[in-house]
């Protein structure tokens, strides 16, 4: 059998796929940032702790109101983003004219506060959400066992990638949104209603995390530290990808689900870590991030 | 003038507490408020903690018990730092629960040195009883040995001589692969592989392919926590099970079964000293403590922080004095401890607290009867055989 550094080809397809399966989380969740970052200049740090509550408001729709997978793959998006809405109204509305620092700190709260609800109510176990059955089981491939469920995540995150990215790049309510992440004042001037833009821009970026958190729940543990655990490996990924930059952050978020793939073969201890040794040769290297434009 | 006025205080104080003849005992319940090992621990011990000194009728015996309680965040700094400033500000004078055996070891130094006491119920790591043992610290639930010895034992026995461990990457997984390691080779077993993970993790798809690459009969989880709840459920989902290969949860609580529930945990082989559903006494206790948990069921780590808090207020009310941990504790491994929830059972010198261990498989869902009706029991194991033997820890307090 053909061997890669002493690891055999067929389990090296298997991990990168494996990868390739663990990018298409980060690749969503960046996605949302970098559409909030671009248009708010909001780093969001509530973005894990929303993440978690898409998961927890499938489970809740299933066990409080019997309602199915599907249905909760579009209602808990809209529900987390409703929510989101609310917060932009809020609170993240009134920080606009100061400095990153006082947003990130407001969500990094935000973020804290959520988890800790969820904590005191749930505890930190998680709860059990099964696969749904159109999905279980898997298909035997030639290198690996694949389940299907996790194909379906790839198929479903990279549908929803391609779909956003359209809707910015190629409509005319995605040319106001890029308009408006130049210039806000200008495009004011036109008569285009930039705040109500802005909630509904977080809204939607809250509503992917959501999303996110629905596909995660059947394969992840349920519970509140969910989205702390991935938050942080996250923001590497948008760094590093560039912040704002809407195809970076997708591109970077599955190319470092690989990377990571790689590393749990090769040198398992690293793998938590070896996004942020990227990100730190990538500022030293490109401080705007691969994909971003120089401030 | 100032002196004689200070020590005129202090003499009236003195004076104050003697009257009342009232022992203060201050008790801290160090332990993971709000990470992974939140439901093992957390809030349920401080819950275990004061329902002790309810039932000990502290008040009637001369003694005046606080308990206090605070997140060391399963850092070991935090844990010391917290440790440190409770001895030597606050006046704490034992701590209890330590769950996360890298926070354990720095607590089980820190108490060494200010010569209080630390009863450890939540850690794994044998080496709080063997290398690193001090004069200060009883290790009371269960520790790496003991699991090995239960649920690797039990496994080799069933014909799952072949293993491959995914280990937390931390002193607690470590110790354990290394422990179970021993008892599987001592068996006749063998250890085809391994991986170590970083800890926590989310994702063990790539670790549990590796697992199955190997072609092991057996897959040790050499994890805790949400840890083992993850590689669990990604386990069932790439037809592991199925394939052939079992999983051995090392170490598992009836929280994180729970958590799974019954339909993705079936058949799971594991061994715990303590289960809510053993005994009328044990069912009662469970009951109390549910009441005040929001429903939830108390794990072996709370039964223990409610049996050593009993064991160590015994030990005091003798002595009518807390602050020589020393002494405390050797009062404590003088007299033999019985309790509701580990019954008759000893303290050895190098601080292992000796009680039975159980072997039990977690239920089919169409036997279970409710939500926390989770396991049956398998096998019951001695203490004296389950624990590692006295002079075989490396312990400096065993002589010969």
């Amino acid at each position: 059998m053909t061997t890669i550094f002493g690891v055999p080809m067929q389990a090296l397809f298997g991990q990168l796929l494996l990868g390739l399966i663990n990018g298409s989380f980060y690749a969503i969740l960046s996605l949302g940032l970098a559409i909030i970052f671009g248009l708010l200049n909001i780093i969001n740090f509530a973005h894990g702790a929303l993440y978690m509550m898409g998961a927890f408001v499938a489970w809740m729709l299933l066990n409080y109101l019997g309602v199915n997978y599907w249905w909760a793959l579009a209602l808990a998006p809209l529900l987390v983003g409703a929510f989101g809405i609310v917060l932009e109204r809020v609170l993240i509305a009134r920080l606009y004219k100061l400095d990153h620092l006082y947003g990130l700190l407001l969500t990094f709260g935000m973020a804290l506060i959520i988890q800790g609800l969820f904590r005191n109510y749930y505890g930190v176990s998680g709860l059990p959400y099964a696969i749904p059955p159109e999905l279980s089981g898997g298909q035997r491939l030639p290198f690996m066992f694949l389940p299907n469920y996790r194909a379906w995540v790839v198929v479903a995150s990279l549908a929803v990638c391609l779909a956003t990215w359209l809707v910015i790049e190629k409509t005319k309510l995605g040319s106001y949104l890029r308009a408006a992440t130049e210039n806000p004042t200008l495009v004011q001037a036109f008569g285009v209603n930039v705040p109500l833009f802005l909630t509904l821009t977080y809204g939607f970026g809250v509503a992917l995390a959501g999303f996110a958190g629905v596909l995660a729940a059947p394969i992840y543990s349920v519970n509140p530290n969910m989205g702390a655990d991935i938050i942080i490996v996250v923001f590497a990924v948008v760094v590093i990808g560039g912040m704002g930059s809407i195809l970076g952050s997708v591109i970077t978020g599955f190319g470092l689900g690989l990377i990571e793939g790689l590393t749990k073969v090769f040198y398992p201890e690293a793998s938590a870590t070896v996004i942020f040794v990227i990100m730190v040769l990538v500022l030293l290297v490109k401080p705007a991030g691969l994909f971003g434009r120089a401030a | 003038m100032l002196r004689r006025m200070l020590l005129a205080a202090a003499l009236g104080t003195l004076t104050a507490a003697a009257a009342q003849g009232q022992t203060p005992v201050k008790i801290g319940v160090l332990t993971d408020r709000s990470g992974v090992y939140a439901d093992i621990a957390g809030e349920g011990s401080l819950v275990a903690a004061r329902m002790a000194v309810e039932d000990f009728k502290a008040a009637d015996k001369g003694l005046k018990v606080e308990v206090i309680s605070a997140d060391h965040q399963n850092k070991p700094d935090v844990g010391s730092a917290i440790a440190r400033q409770w001895y030597d500000r606050d006046g704490v004078d034992m701590i209890i629960d330590g769950v996360t055996s890298s926070v354990a070891l720095a607590i089980n130094q820190v108490t060494k040195e200010k010569n209080r006491t630390f009863i450890d119920t939540g850690a794994g790591t044998a080496d709080l009883t063997g290398v690193q043992c001090t004069p200060n610290t009883v290790h009371w639930v269960y520790d790496t040995v003991a699991l090995a010895n239960g649920t690797g034992g039990a496994m080799v026995k069933r014909g799952g001589d072949t293993w491959f461990f995914l280990t937390a990457d931390y002193v607690f997984g470590q110790t354990l692969q290394r422990d179970t390691t021993a008892v599987v080779t001592k068996n006749g077993g063998k250890v085809v592989g391994s991986v170590k993970t970083p800890f926590p993790t989310a994702d063990f798809s790539s670790f549990l392919l590796q697992a199955q690459g190997s072609g092991a009969k057996v897959i040790g989880l050499a994890n805790a926590g949400g840890d083992t709840i993850n590689a669990i459920k990604q386990a069932g989902e790439f037809g592991i099970t199925e394939g052939g290969q079992a999983l051995a949860g090392l170490l598992v609580f009836s929280s994180d079964v729970h958590s799974l529930g019954t339909k993705v945990a079936q058949g799971l082989v594991l061994t715990e000293p303590f289960y809510w559903d053993l005994t009328d006494a044990t069912r009662a206790f469970s009951d109390r403590f549910a009441k005040q948990m929001g429903g939830k069921k108390p794990t072996a780590n709370h039964a223990g922080v409610y049996a050593g808090t009993l064991h160590y207020l015994k030990a005091v009310e003798a002595l009518k004095a807390a602050s020589d941990g020393a002494r405390v504790v050797a009062r404590m491994k003088d007299m033999p401890t019985d309790d509701p929830l580990f019954g008759k059972g000893t303290i050895r010198v190098d601080g292992r607290k000796i009680h039975d261990m159980y072997l039990f498989e977690v239920k089919k869902p169409a036997e279970s009867k409710g939500e926390w009706d989770l396991y049956k029991l398998l096998a019951t194991i001695p203490g004296n055989e389950v624990f590692r033997p006295l002079n075989e820890g490396g312990c400096p307090l065993v002589k010969g």
